[in-house]
């Protein structure tokens, strides 16, 4: 029961797990789509607006400065979270999707043209394929793909050297983890093979950020990307991190207040720094929730929430590989706590909703993957999605529903 | 359980076992309906008779148990009706499951689907196949 040890000690953090969904008690396995939050950060907010609340950057009164330093606060605490060396180098969005859409925008209109091209993989999400697809075809360039293979989801990472030097990619935008395969893609080795060969780096860490250990200096990628909701923060709320070289020089992606130097009827100029990419009232309450969430997460210890991750994600393919006309996608081992399978001919919807019947939550679709999904030959899978609070007894609810909706509809 | 008004027997034996299912060659009408939420896929196929009633209908598609068995069973309610009679049950199976008190006048076996009014969310399931109906008409009235 070693694995249960954060489960024993902090799932009672979690206000929300505590209910029962459809008469039984709630197993939530969707933490891919969006964790949980701890007492700490649904405090910390409500805290917030009932004491600190105002703009900021802009007001010379006591809760103006108050709330300006609560947020600027919530920037070094995401630098320190993400090992970046300066907070300058920290934006807050609205989510990954946000992040990626900025970059693909602002970096990629300066930086890209015909000729050129943006490197991705197959098992990218939508949120970072469609920029890249749009951003081709804004400036010309191509965008190619590195192929996946088979259900385990293999990518052959030591064909990149070769792409490199074959072609004039610019950018390699990739998953840390992937959302619906569960496999762990080698950050580090990837980025230094794209720095010898001068390809800038974009790492989506939507589903490892609030799992394992990630450090910008150590992974030595160029922009990062994460939500705060698929890491016990608030939804609205999210980081981009970028290179300060890279960032020095592009331009904003959205205008108007809080990012400008200066402004006349006939122009403006922009402010340095992150708030250059930060036009309007920020999400003040959520980067201050943001903050408090990962402090906690920091308080457990990633590398402990890591350990848990992979196990409970390794005993569920273990477990759910017994039940008859399982398949389920992703790695075998070294894997991340993300699970997703077909079972016999039962469509992910039904079994998602005869699973919640049994106060189970999962996800069943495409999980943003639809090119990936129709390259394996499935329109949709059910998902379960591990965290820290859930516990080796909710595996085996989930497997005995599983054995029930086989039963059910008669695989 | 409150799973099985949703999972009728009916349902469960339609969706294993669609009926009408595969594919009418031209000059059959085709419309095609997607949930872009789950990925799910219909096509129906319709061919006329002279008089323009429904003379031959069938559907191919990747869908839920929902999904499947709504078509399945829409396939076999329109069948011999005439475009306007079959839009006419559309509607009144969309209100049927939406509304509470609404009638179910010619539905016959689509009553069946009536555990969708519990679960919202799969209204675009039981549907599907419907808009598909409808699209293989479009250009026709």
């Amino acid at each position: 029961m070693a694995t249960d040890l954060l489960a024993c000690t902090h799932r009672g953090d979690f206000p929300v797990l505590d209910q029962k969904v459809n008469g039984s008690p709630l197993v939530y396995l969707d933490n891919a789509a969006s964790t949980q939050h701890p007492a700490c950060v649904i405090d910390e907010i409500a805290r917030y607006y009932r004491e600190d609340h105002a703009n900021v950057h802009r007001g010379i009164h006591a809760l103006s400065s108050r709330a300006t330093k609560l947020y600027e606060d919530a920037r070094a605490c995401a630098a320190r979270f993400l090992g970046a060396d300066s907070n300058d180098s920290i934006i807050f969005t609205r989510g990954t999707t946000e992040g990626i859409n900025l970059v693909a925008s602002s970096w990629g209109t300066e930086h890209l043209g015909p000729g050129d091209i943006i490197l991705i993989t197959e098992m990218e999400h939508h949120a970072n394929l469609i920029p890249w697809q749009m951003a081709a075809r804004r400036t010309g360039a191509t965008l190619q793909y590195l192929p996946v293979h088979g259900d385990e989801g293999i990518i052959d990472w030591s064909l990149l050297d070769r792409r490199f030097k074959g072609s004039p990619v610019r950018l390699l935008a990739f998953t840390h983890v992937s959302n619906s395969l569960g496999c762990i893609n080698p950050v580090s080795q990837i980025c230094a093979e794209a720095r010898r060969n001068g390809v800038i780096t974009l790492v989506d860490a939507a589903q490892s950020a609030g799992h394992a250990p990630v450090n910008v200096q150590e992974l030595g990628c160029d922009f990062l990307v994460f939500s705060g909701h698929k890491c016990c923060g608030p939804t609205g709320i999210g980081v981009l991190y970028g290179n300060p070289e890279l960032l020095a020089d592009l331009a904003p992606y959205q205008f108007g207040g809080e990012m400008i130097s200066s402004v006349t009827y006939e122009s403006a100029q922009w402010k340095s720094g992150p708030h250059r990419f930060e036009a309007g009232t920020p999400h003040i309450a959520g980067a201050v929730g943001l903050a408090t969430a990962l402090d906690y997460l920091d308080k457990i210890g990633r590398p402990a929430i890591q350990t848990s991750d992979h196990h409970l994600g390794r005993l569920a393919y273990e477990r759910l590989s017994t039940l008859p006309g399982m398949r389920i996608l992703g790695p075998k081992t070294e894997r991340a706590g993300i699970v997703s399978f077909q079972l016999g001919t039962i469509h992910a919807h039904d079994l998602v909703a005869y699973a919640d019947q049994f106060g189970i939550a999962m996800r069943g679709g495409h999980h943003c993957n639809q090119p990936l999904m129709r390259k394996l030959g499935l329109h949709a899978t059910a998902r379960a999605s591990f965290y820290f609070y859930n516990t080796e007894s909710e595996i085996d609810r989930l497997v005995d529903v599983l054995h029930r909706a086989s039963r059910y509809f008669g695989v | 359980m409150e799973i099985d008004e949703l999972y009728q027997t009916i349902i469960l034996d339609h969706s294993k076992r669609p009926r009408n299912f595969g594919e009418l060659p031209a000059p059959a009408r085709k419309g095609e309906g997607y949930n872009p939420s789950c990925g799910d896929e219909i096509a129906v196929f319709v061919g006329e008779s002279s008089s323009g009633t429904i003379e031959q209908i069938k559907f191919t598609g990747q869908a839920c148990a929902i999904c499947m068995a709504s078509t399945s069973l829409m396939t076999i309610q329109v069948k011999g009706k005439s475009i306007a009679e079959a839009l006419a049950l559309k509607r009144t199976f969309i209100d049927f499951l939406m509304q509470e008190a609404a009638p179910a006048t010619g539905l016959g076996n689509l009553q069946a689907l009536g555990g969708v009014k519990k679960f919202p969310q799969r209204l675009k399931c039981a549907t599907l196949g419907w808009h598909a109906l409808e699209g293989a008409f479009k250009g026709r009235m």
